[in-house]
């Protein structure tokens, strides 16, 4: 029970950030970003890339209990802007071009091609075969006895990422808050023609909202393969989750999508023991039509 | 000049399966301006239908009811249209890009059941020996492949006639002003959500006869015949035939699957067999940037949407 619920709470917090990410591309430029997951499996294998760089082939000394050392976080502060550079790349090349004169639904399909050309780009450039950041073996600490409610065994590396987790969203949170900029993507969100009327430059806030969404998307694809593995498949496996907790959160709402995630993640850990884990993916799918259903404008969103 | 005559049978059964489903996604999409990102799920619905309902008795699964053939694709048709209507049901009451999340979420829920529901689908070993219809009296080889050709050919010669009536009549002038302005079309009068729902089921419908048509070509039915890929495959046909045009949508899936398989003939020929997977991979990065590049370029696509399709309108 307890297992199920810390499980459920780390898949969550990788199915947060993504959908942190997702909220605000999909309030801010319009459209539901098929191609968002991508930008998770892009993150994670740029991180293995110049994991492989900084490393020359030497081994990773862990810092502490955790199973990876500093050339993995050196590693994720390379893969960040680059993640970033990519999200920057198809928005000029693709989405902003179509968005001058098509619609939003044009702008869907061209998301789903982005997508596939950019998860095939991984398997032409990387192969299939699934990698890890790490052989370290983690040794699971025992944080709750057996006989309590089933029990609780936990990795340093998971309770880092949960950490972690908390941290980003926070930080997202005041910049959100309190700097000029993300007071002028709040606004832009709300209402496009009123914001750039008060002066708020909104190619800039576009690029900012990219650059913020491609670096979360990153650290949640180092999160997931550093908690699993990092393969292809795993950024589009993810984005059902994704648009589930982004649409149970409200779309746009920042903290609706961090609690959207974990309630996703804890659905999707749920669903193991009563379906079975290979249909983990139904739980997101579960908890979508049921937001869809009852309350289409999320959780935390105004009245329809 | 036999092989030759072989090789063209089997690219003309497929690419006319895909014309099939290519021309219900046009009913949705380009008739009604439904987004369905999951084609791939309701083209597998109707495979997997038509195969439980006419293979032989399995005692390991569902069904196995060796029924005619033709019961089996009308059965397929049934399926794909109570999916369809659950789905619509539930999501077209919403904003236009949630009914693309909510396909696309069915279609990965019925991947995951033709992956591990062994006891319907067969799990990832699929479901074998799906009857060839007549293909006792007529025998395997080249002419039971013309023959089946010219059963697809006459199937979506019958769909194309039905659904240019549909466009063209009265039914079809409400699809088009819904996709144009819902408010307009609902104060005079027309339930726009009674008339996306049938659109939409109409058109899946067509998905899962092709799907079925697929299932009875190929002889089994397997998981991977239905990735996300074929949804994409799909669109990527209606675009560039045209969107809004049903000859376009025909003419896209026969010149995209022409496309896509001389360009996976020459890999194969190119690339050694030790990188071929690399390969598939490039083929599809291909497709995805000549997809992005029409939209771009040509967004009305090879023959685009007729501007006046009725008789009545336009005139005097």
């Amino acid at each position: 029970m307890l297992q199920l619920v810390a499980d459920g709470l780390i898949v969550g917090s990788v199915v947060s950030l993504g959908a942190v990410g997702l909220t605000l591309t999909y309030s801010l430029l319009r459209f539901a970003n098929f191609g968002h997951g991508e930008l998770l499996t892009w993150g994670a294998y740029l991180t293995l890339a110049f994991l492989g760089l900084l490393l020359a082939g030497a081994e990773m000394a862990p810092i502490g209990p955790f199973s990876f050392g500093w050339p993995l976080l050196a590693a994720l502060m390379l893969a960040l802007p680059a993640t970033a550079a990519i999200a920057l790349a198809v928005d000029w090349a693709l989405f902003r071009r179509l968005a001058r004169h098509g619609n939003a639904i044009t702008l869907v399909i061209a998301s789903f091609g982005a997508a596939l050309a950019l998860r095939n780009l991984v398997q032409f450039i990387w192969g299939t075969l699934p990698e890890y950041y790490t052989r370290e073996i983690q040794i699971a600490i025992r944080l709750v006895p057996r006989d309590v409610l089933g029990g609780l065994r936990i990795t340093p590396d998971q309770l880092l990422v949960l950490a972690l987790t908390a941290a980003v969203v926070v930080l997202l949170h005041l910049f959100l808050s309190y700097s000029t900029l993300g007071r002028a993507m709040r606004a832009t969100a709300m209402n496009p023609a009123l914001a750039r009327l008060a002066g708020a430059d909104v190619a800039k806030v576009a690029r900012a909202t990219w650059v913020i969404g491609a670096a979360l998307a990153c650290i949640a694809g180092v999160f997931a393969g550093l908690t699993g593995q990092i393969r292809p498949m795993m950024g589009f496996d993810l984005l059902l989750p994704l648009f589930a907790a982004a649409i149970l959160g409200g779309i746009g709402n920042v903290w609706g999508a961090v609690i959207g995630g974990l309630i996703v993640g804890l659905a999707e850990s749920f669903t193991v023991p009563l379906l079975g884990a290979e249909y983990r993916a139904a739980g997101s799918f579960a908890v979508l039509i049921a937001i869809l259903l009852i309350r289409p404008t999320g959780l935390f969103g105004a009245r329809a | 000049m036999e092989s030759a005559l072989s090789y063209l049978a089997f690219f003309l059964v497929f690419a006319s399966i895909f014309a099939i489903a290519t021309l219900g996604l046009n009913l949705q999409w380009g008739a009604t301006g439904l987004f369905n990102v999951g084609v791939a799920g309701f083209f597998s619905v109707g495979a997997y239908a038509s195969a439980i309902l006419t293979t032989p008795p399995d005692p390991e699964r569902l069904g196995g009811f060796a029924l005619p053939v033709a019961v089996g694709w009308l059965g397929a048709v049934v399926a794909s249209g109570i999916v369809a209507w659950a789905v619509g049901a539930a999501a077209l009451r919403l904003r236009h890009d949630y009914l693309a999340i909510t396909t696309f979420g069915v279609a990965v829920v019925i991947q995951l059941v033709a992956l591990n529901a062994q006891w319907i689908t067969g799990g990832p070993f699929g479901r074998q020996s799906i009857p060839r219809p007549l293909v006792a009296e007529i025998g395997a080889g080249l002419l039971w492949n013309l023959f089946y050709l010219a059963v697809v050919l006459a199937i979506l010669a019958a769909l194309y006639w039905a659904f240019e009536t549909l466009v063209r009549s009265p039914w079809g002038r409400v699809l088009r002003a819904i996709r144009e302005d819902e408010g307009a079309a609902e104060s005079l009068g027309k339930r726009a959500m009674a008339f996306r729902l049938q659109a939409f089921v109409l058109g899946c419908m067509a998905m899962g006869l092709a799907g079925a048509l697929y299932a009875h070509f190929v002889g089994f039915v397997a998981p991977e015949d239905f990735l996300p890929i074929l949804t994409f495959q799909i669109w990527v046909m209606l675009i560039i035939g045209g969107s809004g045009n049903n000859r376009g949508a025909i003419l896209g899936a026969y010149a995209v699957w022409a496309i896509w398989s001389v360009s996976g003939g020459l890999l194969r020929e190119i690339v050694p067999q030790a990188e071929q997977a690399r390969a598939a991979a490039l083929q599809v990065v291909l497709i995805g940037v000549l997809l992005a590049a029409i939209l771009l370029l040509r967004p009305r696509g090879l023959i685009g949407e007729e501007r006046v399709v009725s008789r009545h309108a336009g005139q005097g």
